[in-house]
């Protein structure tokens, strides 16, 4: 059904880089508009790009950015919206944290140390994932709100968790858990020139980007996700249990949503502290909604977005507020969803056209005006 | 991708034709409510319960909700679904800040309204213009807003007397109000310790003494919603454009205008939120508003879209918020009076005939109940949690009585009603 004709082609990626042209746009005019010269602030961000550690932390952010966007599409194939992957991700990294930094696993080999501290965090992210699950299932509420209350409980949750399981950071007013000794560790790849490192979980993220692939394009249970978003009154014609396919894709989408932390609570922080970022929930939906849910295009989206993060930075340096890239963000979100409505009106409207031709039903305009 | 999402688990159960409680009902439970609240404070001894600080606190704090609340209640009764509502009120409480420190706050009012309309114009174009999903549109406007006003915290507010790079110079707040000749003998009154007299005394005092003209414009634009909402032409147009918009169009409503008036309202209501939120902590400070305009829309859903009980849901968060400021005797009671709520919800839903849920209730409610016995407070970093608690459990346990618009998220296209 899918050609590749050029204009398929073209019409895909028209609807990302028209929003990304337009972002540029908006966000040039209100640079002028503030007084900033757009040329010096674009210069001043593609330099610091340009640097080995800029590079670096970008797909290291890139990597978070990609679980979280995986762990929402999940949810939007099938028309459910995990707006908590944010909870999750505290919650479960918070608890691996504690489990992997716990006195008594010191003497367990690395390996089962490794795969025991994700499998805790997949565990917790799907388990906080599951109540807005069961209260789906059971009764009929909205997915939306129940995450986003549970957000919430998570924030102070983690608080008092955090309380229970800290131990003073040496030299700052943070606390966080119990630093993971050597053995827990994953160690990074190096970079010339870099003082960081790469994630080395960043084989993970590959991995659950290829399961993803998989799983909703090759077997049963992603063809009966599909389905389900695309109509779910003909899905249950065809015999699929929306709650079962419900239950089940929002318990994947929390163990994704689990994952989030790893790489950074096992690459380098080696503690969960209260700086762990928030709002990597809402960067995923982003993600998710410009890379189109597509394993590929969300990596190319994560990056994006991880380049504009971390080239961000050096802006405050050079005298202009770094929320300029904040803006953008928003409105490349904002443009896009409304740039794929307009290809994909403007391509039902091809498409009946085509149709009518064929079948010589569309009166051309002499017909109509004779 | 709908914002409205799958239909799993939402039994439409037949309207069974009920009995509508009359307002003389209405009082009593209120009136058996504040019995139970003075039943448990003297029980615990926690005073702060009922004091007339906690009421005052409690209000001052629900208004900023309520006012999110109702932008909400304005926005989805004609269809739209407004989770952007926090960034709206982000938007608002900058506008305070920037107008509030240089001309006041009235000017700090005009400003936070004037930029949440523009957010909700945002919201406007692009779900009802262009049909881009709702849910979306409002992440979106979540992104864009809180990065838009600390941006231009950073260009305006850096280099004023008294700001700084993430927040506003000092806003003076507006002035208090107190009916005259009430204070004392209600604050007398509130000390004697009697049964549900001194509680009485404690709401009236916190309701009637120092009212900020803010809580008081709040509470006449609730009153307002009402009577334009659901005693006007416009109103019945309004909700028809959330209930049939199919329906409306065939007779001749223009569905996208009163879409945009929603809307837009709604962004209106979030500003006035986030800039009643800034005055009254007399400054603009970023994420100021901390999640508000959730819980604004969790209120209104509370309150099953309708501004009476959306009033109920905020002041209950507004007191959750209220009691933790006020100290840990208070919040502990919280969990007797939340075990107390859940066993009478527990006997009414076995009266109605759900066993299931009854059973759930009253177990949580046997849990609450084990917890404030056996413990002798509760860890404050929990106590924020309270209303999103209580949320999730009236959502859980009584969301069948819920009722929302029936054409509610659904993306709307003219002339393509099936």
């Amino acid at each position: 059904m899918k050609r590749l004709t050029p204009r398929a082609v073209l019409l895909g990626i028209a609807a990302p880089v028209g929003a990304l042209i337009f972002a540029a746009i908006v966000s040039v005019v209100i640079l002028i508009v503030t007084g900033h010269s757009p040329a010096g602030t674009l210069e001043a961000m593609i330099n610091s790009a340009q640097r080995p550690r800029t590079l670096v932390n970008s797909v290291n952010s890139a990597t978070n950015y990609y679980l979280a966007a995986v762990a929402v599409a999940i949810g939007f194939r099938m028309n459910l919206f995990n707006i908590g992957v944010d909870g999750q991700y505290r919650i479960a990294a918070l608890l691996a944290a504690g489990f992997a930094g716990a006195t008594w696993i010191d003497g367990v080999p690395a390996p089962i140390r490794i795969v025991g501290t994700i499998m805790v965090a997949m565990l917790v992210g799907a388990a906080w994932a599951g109540l807005a699950a069961i209260l789906k299932v059971a009764r009929g509420v909205s997915e939306v709100i129940s995450t986003i209350m549970l957000n919430a409980i998570a924030t102070y949750l983690g608080q008092y968790l955090l309380l229970k399981l800290a131990v003073p950071v040496a030299g700052s007013n943070n606390i966080g858990t119990r630093p993971i000794t050597a053995g827990g560790q994953v160690p990074g790849f190096d970079y010339p020139g870099s003082t960081s490192k790469v994630y080395g979980l960043i084989i993970l993220a590959v991995l659950v980007g290829v399961a993803y692939w998989f799983i909703l394009s090759r077997t049963r249970f992603g063809f009966d996700l599909r389905a389900t978003g695309m109509s779910e009154s003909a899905a249950v014609a065809s015999g699929v249990n929306v709650k079962r396919m419900v239950l089940y894709s929002m318990l994947f989408s929390g163990a994704v949503a689990g994952l989030v932390g790893m790489p950074q609570l096992l690459g380098s922080s080696h503690s969960y502290s209260l700086d762990f970022p928030a709002g990597l929930g809402f960067i995923g939906i982003a993600v998710a909604l410009l890379g189109r849910n597509h394993p590929a295009g969300m990596a190319l989206a994560a990056l994006l977005w991880g380049v504009l993060d971390n080239s961000a930075n050096s802006l405050d340096v050079a005298g202009v507020p770094k929320e300029i890239v904040a803006i953008m963000q928003g409105v490349i979100v904002l443009s896009v969803v409304v740039a794929y409505e307009l290809v994909r009106r403007y391509r039902v409207r091809v498409e009946q056209h085509h149709v009518g031709r064929a079948l010589g039903t569309t009166r051309v305009p002499e017909e109509v005006s004779a | 991708m709908t914002a409205s999402g799958l239909a799993v688990g939402v039994e439409t159960i037949p309207d069974r034709p009920r009995r509508k409680l009359g307002r003389r009902w209405y009082l009593l439970i209120a009136l058996a409510g504040i019995s139970v609240l003075s039943i448990v404070r003297i029980i615990t001894g926690a005073d702060d319960l009922t004091s007339s600080g906690t009421v005052g606190a409690a209000l001052t704090a629900a208004v900023p909700i309520a006012m999110a609340g109702l932008g909400g209640l304005w926005a989805e009764r004609a269809g739209v679904v407004n989770i952007g509502l926090e960034g709206m009120m982000v938007l608002g409480a900058w506008g305070a800040g920037f107008a509030g420190y240089q001309w006041g706050p009235w000017a700090a009012v005009v400003f936070g309204l004037t930029l949440g309309a523009l957010g909700g114009l945002l919201h406007a174009i692009a779900t009802v213009t262009f049909g881009v999903d709702h849910i979306i549109s409002g992440v979106a406007v979540n992104l864009l807003a809180p990065g838009a006003a600390l941006f231009l915290s950073k260009q305006y507010f850096s280099n004023s007397p008294g700001g700084g790079q993430k927040q506003s110079p000092p806003i003076t707040d507006a002035p208090h109000v107190s009916i005259p000749g009430l204070s004392s003998p209600l604050d007398t009154l509130e000390h004697k310790d009697w049964f549900l007299v001194s509680d009485l005394a404690g709401l009236l005092r916190g309701l009637t003494v120092d009212v900020s003209m803010l809580s008081i414009i709040a509470v006449l634009l609730l009153v307002g919603t009402l009577l334009v909402l659901w005693r006007t032409p416009f109103g019945l147009r309004l909700r028809s454009c959330g209930e049939a918009p199919v329906a409306a169009e065939s007779l001749g409503v223009n569905v996208y205008k009163y879409k945009y008036y929603a809307v837009i309202g709604s962004g209106v209501f979030a500003g006035l939120g986030g800039a009643f939120l800034a005055i009254s902590s007399s400054q603009f400070r970023d994420g100021q508003t901390g999640g508000r305009g959730f819980i604004g829309l969790a209120a209104m859903i509370f309150g099953n879209w309708r501004p009476g009980g959306l009033a109920a849901g905020a002041g209950l968060f507004g007191y959750t918020d209220a009691l933790q400021l006020r100290g840990s005797g208070a919040v502990h009671a919280l969990l007797l009076l939340l075990a107390i709520a859940l066993l009478v919800l527990a006997v009414v839903q076995f009266m109605a005939k759900r066993p299931i849920v009854a059973g759930v209730a009253a177990v949580l409610g046997l849990a609450f109940g084990w917890w404030y016995f056996t413990s002798d407070g509760l860890p404050p970093e929990l106590v924020g949690s309270a209303p999103y608690v209580v949320t999730l459990l009236v959502l859980g346990l009584a969301a069948q009585r819920l009722r929302m618009p029936k054409a509610d998220g659904r993306i709307y296209r003219r002339g393509e009603g099936a």
